[in-house]
């Protein structure tokens, strides 16, 4: 066990674990911020996507030693009142069928319009092929996506 | 209007109700999930007035409605309340959605599977919402001291125009809570529907989109330990001994033990398919704990039963195909001198493996579970069943055990089996504490209630002119015999055989999205297809001639006929209009036709392949759906898109496999599900509008597809589709 302090939604968390925990676990068991969700252990599925700094990671395979000073932000933090342009796309499409992997879907597509603001269809779908929805939402999520893009550059 | 009788229990109607929460807990957890303003605090209702078990109305008029049925994806928390409030005569903004309990007094059918939430609830539901907006009326008739039948309602609002007096639903409901429960109440005439039919977002959405606390595997609370499972490695094996020892001593970890999940005598539900009777069980601190304790505990095993494999499995049905049934399902005229008279025989087999449900959430539960009682929480499709499991295992009546149930990461039949909730119970009983139960995924992939594997021959026959003069159709599966024998062509053709076999094994097999018609019906609508080709005609005219058949000279006696062959018919019509088919391949472009009935409800699709990439890419995917009264079209295009992409997906890329009755696949680096890249780029859905009483739409999307793909890849490449996944095959979709 050992201490880490952690920047997690602009809060600095202090937590006592295992410094192999993966940061999935921390969130989930020990912060209480369940939002971010366990698919497969495996990054392959991406229902675990938060962002560290301002990349998208799989905080399944990210271990709470290697976070160090970088801020983590998850689906509970991406803004304060849940209007995040994507947040606000993923409502207006009605995206989400069972919702369980949308908290993934989220957060890499808002990390990759920031870095892709006006991406084409082709660039979405290579942005998110690493996160699977099992309902098949993936035409509305391309969608949510689009309208978030075409919004933010408003 | 429709007047019909009230069918009301007594406890519907008892004022402290039974369910979960009441009064502000149920707005306290309603404004907690959208961020309220001050405002909306200050709008809550003071007072709830219990009007049935199904709804409350607050003294501001704003009504809480009971989502009675379990929520797996399929969006029945939004619709079904739609219903009530359609009935009611509210405003949908002033309604608040809450995920009913287990109330088996109050709710009927508390259960999600074969699509038929909506279709057994749609009276239920009706009553509920109409019973309370007549109770309403009779208080204000009773205040105004005005006759009922003038008064009217709208919105929310209850008027009476000639004494120009109105009213909001919140000012009437401590009295309407008090009024005469009616015999009979009317219901609206579908014309005056302002709710049902119209686009409502997903209730559960701004909790969605900011992470909030849903699903079972979310569950957080005072003292929870973590539990975890070991099952067999393979299927034929069971538990023998284990080193506790080693890592009963590990960071976190608080016991480990062999459970006997099922000991005889436990009296087991249908919802008990699959399960193991015997696992073994770590409990933990956490979970990153109970996993490490679970990598390094070692298990011995013994074998109990064959260790079955892939190869062996497709041996012994192609064995099976090969004989013939002494009892055949269905037999009309004589197949045999039809084939002999036919100027054409086409025949062809068709297979799928078995495939995992792999929902997103991996199965868990939570319980609480002491010599007196027992709490359980969590996602199960089932909780009817799970209770009478329960009460059997733990010996506690009934009223003693309660269920609640959370939104549920994704269903497709798995939750059906909660044997995962009676292994909670029993470890939180074992360690007297509550705790939740949590899969890994590679628990969840490697046991369960698998799809079965199918394998179904064909043979048709035709005459000169291209008529279908012979059908033969022989299927078998795993522990499942395939074969509806009289669905469509059975009906239509006057020589029809159908032949169903069964292979035993000791893969645990169960209901998977849409079950048996996930593989008959693209089998079936590819070879359809051949048999078009063959006969030189249209795909599309040559299935409508079939209807036509169906419909004007029914072959037997149409009441066994398993569909309506004008309601088949007209969804091919429509989506054949909707697409412009013409019969004619566009450049770059391939179409395939598919139509299925399933689950009560008709489907038909049209599948275009861009053919000017490689491999070819799923463009566009019309779909034509009759499901009678739609009742949220946002909502039912969801399913209609979902479960098109989901056959798309299955057909094409996944697959399991044994080996000495060990699971090949046991996570998503190897078992392939569809992916962003490979969904179609659109889907386009249309409704026949024709009043009839809603069905579901859940699964009926799903198997068509598989036929339209099948039969779209073939105009791109020139090649059949025999075997799924397809991608085992040639060509394949990207």
């Amino acid at each position: 066990m050992a201490n880490f302090s952690l920047k997690v939604n602009g809060k600095t968390e202090q937590i006592d674990v295992d410094p192999t925990t993966p940061m999935l676990w921390v969130l989930r068991d020990h912060l209480k911020l369940v939002g971010t969700k366990f698919g497969c252990g495996i990054a392959q599925c991406g229902a675990c996507t938060v962002h560290l700094g301002d990349n998208a990671v799989r905080s399944c395979q990210l271990p709470v030693s290697a976070v160090g000073e970088q801020s983590i932000t998850t689906i509970e933090g991406l803004s304060e009142n849940g209007d995040h342009p994507v947040q606000k796309a993923w409502i207006e499409e009605d995206v989400y069928q069972c919702g369980y992997c949308q908290a993934g879907q989220i957060m890499n597509a808002s990390a990759f319009l920031k870095k892709n603001p006006n991406p084409s269809d082709v660039e979405i779908e290579d942005a998110m092929n690493g996160n699977i929805c099992r309902c098949g939402t993936y035409t509305r999520i391309k969608k949510a996506i689009k309208n978030a893009a075409n919004s933010s550059n408003a | 209007m429709t007047l019909i009788k009230t069918t009301y229990n007594r406890r519907s109607f008892i004022k402290s109700s039974a369910l979960a929460g009441g009064g502000m807990v149920i707005g306290f957890s309603w404004l907690a999930s959208c961020n309220p303003t001050p405002e909306q605090v200050n709008n809550m209702p003071k007072e709830w007035f219990d009007i049935n078990g199904f709804l409350k109305i607050g003294d501001n008029g704003m009504v809480t409605i009971m989502s009675p049925n379990p929520e797996i994806g399929q969006n029945v928390k939004t619709s079904m309340p739609m219903i009530v409030a359609e009935e009611l005569d509210t405003d949908w903004d002033n309604v608040i959605v809450e995920q009913a309990p287990l109330n088996t007094d109050i709710f009927q059918r508390q259960l999600a599977g074969g699509s038929q939430s909506i279709r057994a609830g749609w009276q239920g539901l009706r009553m509920a919402g109409a019973t309370a907006r007549h109770m309403l009326i009779a208080a204000a008739a009773e205040a105004w001291q005005v006759p009922a039948s003038e008064i009217t309602t709208a919105a929310g609002t209850i008027t009476h125009k000639a004494s120009n007096k109105s009213a909001g639903y919140g000012e009437m409901a401590s009295s309407a809570a008090t009024m005469t429960v009616p015999e009979e109440v009317s219901l609206k005439d579908i014309k005056d529907f302002v709710i049902i039919g119209t686009d409502r977002r997903n209730v559960d959405g701004p909790n969605l989109v900011t992470g909030k606390s849903l699903f079972g595997i979310d569950i957080q609370e005072e003292g929870m330990l973590i539990a975890m499972i070991i099952h067999p490695p393979a299927f034929g094996l069971t538990y023998k001994s284990m080193d506790a020892d080693s890592v009963k001593s590990m960071p976190g970890i608080k016991d480990v033990f062999p459970i006997d999940v099922y000991p005889e005598g436990v009296e087991k539900q249908w919802s008990d398919g699959g399960a193991i009777d015997k696992l073994v069980a770590i409990v933990g601190e956490s979970t990153w704990q109970c996993m490490q304790a679970k990598k390094a505990l070692n298990v011995e095993w013994e074998k109990t039963s064959t260790l079955e494999s892939t190869e062996g499995h497709n041996e012994a049905i192609t064995k099976l195909l090969n004989t013939s049934s002494k009892e055949p399902a269905r037999k009309d005229g004589d197949v045999a001198s039809a084939f002999k008279k036919s100027a054409q025989i086409i025949e062809r087999t068709y297979s799928a493996p078995f495939l995992a449900h792999n929902t997103m959430e991996p199965m868990n539960f939570y319980a609480d579970v002491t010599g007196e009682r027992a709490i359980l929480n969590g996602p199960v499709q089932t909780p009817e069943f799970l209770e009478k499991t329960l009460a059997s295992r733990l010996d506690l009546p009934l009223e003693k055990i309660d269920i609640k149930m959370t939104r549920m990461g994704g269903g497709f039949g798995r939750r059906l089996y909660g044997t995962f909730g009676v292994e909670a119970a029993v470890i939180s009983q074992k360690m007297q504490a509550p705790i939740k139960l949590v899969y890994t995924r590679e628990d969840d992939m490697t046991q369960g209630t698998y799809r079965p594997t199918y394998k179904v021959k064909y043979k048709a026959g035709l005459d000169k002119d291209g008529n279908l003069i012979a059908w033969h159709v022989k299927g078998a599966g795993s522990n499942d015999d395939l074969i509806f024998e009289n669905r469509f062509p059975a009906g239509a053709v006057d020589n029809y055989l159908a032949e169903k076999f069964t292979l035993e094994t000791n893969v645990t097999t169960g209901a998977w999205r849409a079950p048996r018609s996930n593989f008959i019906a693209g089998a079936e609508q590819a070879f359809l297809d051949e048999v078009a080709e063959a006969a030189g005609k249209d795909p599309i005219e040559f299935r409508l001639e079939l209807f036509d058949r169906a419909i004007k000279d029914p072959v037997g006696d149409p009441k066994n006929n398993d569909y309506d062959p004008e309601r088949y018919a007209g969804v091919l019509k429509l989506v054949r209009e909707k697409s412009g088919w013409d019969g004619n391949q566009k450049n770059g472009t391939a179409r395939g036709v598919s139509s299925y009935y399933c689950h009560n409800s008709y489907v038909a699709q049209i599948l275009d392949l861009s053919t000017d990439v490689s491999p070819p890419k799923v463009n566009k995917v019309w779909c034509a759906v009759d499901c009678g009264i739609v009742i949220n079209p946002m909502a039912a295009k969801n399913q209609i898109e979902g479960g098109i992409i989901d056959g798309i997906g299955h057909a094409t890329y996944s697959e399991m496999t044994f080996e000495d009755g060990k699971p090949q696949h046991s996570n998503f680096d190897t078992y392939r599900l569809i992916r962003h890249k490979e969904a179609p780029k659109e889907i386009e859905s249309f409704f026949v509008d024709n009043g009839i009483d809603p069905t579901g739409l859940g699964e009926p999307s799903l198997p068509p597809v598989i036929g339209a793909l099948a039969n779209a890849l073939y105009r791109a490449t020139g090649q059949r589709h025999y075997n799924q996944p397809f991608i085992t095959e040639k060509s394949v979709i990207g």
